[in-house]
């Protein structure tokens, strides 16, 4: 008796699961370089009740057979890493990378971690470092009595100091890039991490090997579509309704069975 | 009692089974390249002596709907819809080949393309690998060409080609995984003429008004069959009472 119900379920799961990850990439739609998420669904295993193909008499065999599906599950959800658009915001240490690649943080317990929302500070030693404070790798320190600084869009780094005439480089940034960027584990605070499903990190000049260059003085958006997502979320909406409507109906059925017999 | 009992009992079972597929198909609304099962009845009429008035009903699924469903675009480079009539070919965990309209491709460690719930997908001999690559671009024929790594992006590299194929749809049946094979174990035949779309995904073919109109028309028969099931009993306890000494 439970098999019509369960499967109903299932995807009543699956619809509230998509719901929950077209909230988190809307609630995003503002988040620096944000790459939206894509929920995954197969169909669950097929039942075969009865074979196709199987005698039904001496000389006679049943034209098709009997396979219930048991529903559907999500398989994953999947980082959609296109570009988000880049954003002119004239802060010299703000930087967008225009193509592949990952900024490398150093995280608090010592292991990399990967990003791509370029908004960057100074500390009180003169390092680049995120919002959070993570110093930025390979580290750059801007010497004191800096008046401007300069990034190309190769990565190398240049500051003018006062009372000089030219401009010193401090270093030369670099990025980091994956075979399977989908393949990336979000931990939040914009950063990823290396996984098994990513591969290993690839380190290069930046507009070199395949790599993006870098825009100063840009950031790059979330590449969240409100539009497609606002859809998504009817679709989900009326399916998530018709599949309550599927448990309805069974509850009807079995009700009337215990009512009428 | 009259045998009539049983045939209503196994009338509800099999429309409940028949329930049980249109939940499926509703259940799948959205996932990606999913074919919407048919259902069907088959009559099985019960011969012996006397008159045969017996007949069971039995529920089967007829076959999968191939209508194509709704293209959405992705802009995501390895999303491919198939364009009309066709089927990408993919490695079943039987290491057998089968077929799916499935397009949400995706690149594992080793460079391996595999759909969205990890199986290889097959190019012109075996399951396709992507060397390190700047851009990979899918083209109409599952043409697959990439930007090597460090290259220039005017020296594209042709790495492999997707196994589309085509076949009668009644030739394919679904396997206990979701994938479609030939009835006949062979794999079908590459066709040219199969085309893809780049950067774009296939819905769930399920009509959601269908699914739920048959929803309620078998819940109804369902009824029906309890209706004869109580028609029965009154049968039989009018028997019993003509029956009764007094």
């Amino acid at each position: 008796m439970g098999s019509p119900l369960w499967i109903a379920k299932t995807g009543l799961d699956a619809q509230q699961m998509r719901m929950g990850v077209i909230s988190n990439n809307l609630a995003n739609v503002n988040t620096t370089a944000f790459k939206r998420d894509r929920p995954e669904f197969e169909d669950l295993l097929y039942q075969n009740v009865r074979q196709a193909g199987g005698q039904s008499s001496q000389n006679t065999q049943l034209p098709s057979g009997l396979m219930l599906g048991t529903g559907v599950r999500t398989v994953g959800t999947e980082k959609l890493f296109t570009q988000g658009n880049l954003i002119q915001t004239g802060n010299n240490l703000d930087m967008a990378i225009n193509g592949r690649g990952f900024f490398q943080i150093q995280m608090p317990d010592g292991n990399l971690a990967y990003t791509r929302a370029g908004s960057f500070h100074m500390n009180d030693q003169g390092q680049l470092v995120t919002a959070n404070g993570y110093e930025l790798q390979p580290g750059i320190a801007i010497p004191a009595n800096t008046q401007s600084i300069t990034l190309g869009e190769d990565g190398v780094v240049s500051v003018k100091i006062a009372g000089q005439a030219e401009s010193n480089q401090v270093g030369t940034l670099q990025l980091a890039d994956f075979i399977n960027p989908s393949g990336l584990q979000p931990i939040g605070g914009n950063l990823y991490v290396e996984s098994a499903a990513s591969g290993a990190p690839q380190v290069g000049n930046p507009a070199g090997n395949g790599m993006g260059s870098l825009a100063q003085g840009s950031l790059e958006g979330s590449n969240v579509n409100v539009v497609e997502e606002l859809v998504n979320m009817i679709e989900t909406q009326r399916a998530y309704e018709m599949n309550s409507k599927a448990i309805a109906t069974v509850d009807q059925m079995l009700q009337y069975v215990n009512n009428n017999l | 009692m009259d045998r009539m009992l049983y045939v209503a009992m196994t009338g509800a079972r099999q429309i409940l089974h028949a329930q049980s597929l249109n939940n499926q198909n509703l259940a799948n609304v959205s996932t990606t390249g999913f074919r919407r099962d048919l259902a069907a009845f088959n009559s099985q009429p019960v011969v012996g002596e006397g008159l045969p008035t017996r007949v069971y009903a039995m529920a089967e699924r007829a076959g999968v709907d191939t209508t194509p469903g709704q293209i959405s675009t992705t802009g995501r480079e390895l999303d491919v819809a198939v364009d009309g009539e066709g089927w990408i070919g993919v490695q079943a965990p039987d290491g057998k080949a089968a077929y799916t309209r499935a397009g949400d491709l995706r690149l594992t460690t080793n460079g391996m393309l595999t759909t969205g719930t990890g199986l290889p997908v097959l190019g012109n001999s075996g399951p396709i690998a992507i060397p390190p690559a700047d851009k990979i671009a899918i083209g109409n024929d599952g043409t697959i060409s990439i930007v090597p790594q460090g290259g220039q992006s005017a020296t594209l590299v042709e790495v492999d080609r997707i196994r589309l194929v085509k076949s009668d749809s009644r030739q394919l049946e679904k396997d206990r995984f979701g994938l479609m094979r030939q009835q006949n174990g062979q794999p079908a035949p590459q066709d040219a003429s199969v085309r893809l779309v780049a950067g774009a995904l296939e819905g769930s073919n399920v009509n959601t008004a269908d699914a739920l109109v048959n929803m309620i028309g078998l819940a109804r028969q369902f009824e029906l069959q309890i209706k004869m099931m109580n028609t029965a009993s009154d049968n039989a306890s009018a028997t019993n009472q003509l029956l009764r000494l007094e």
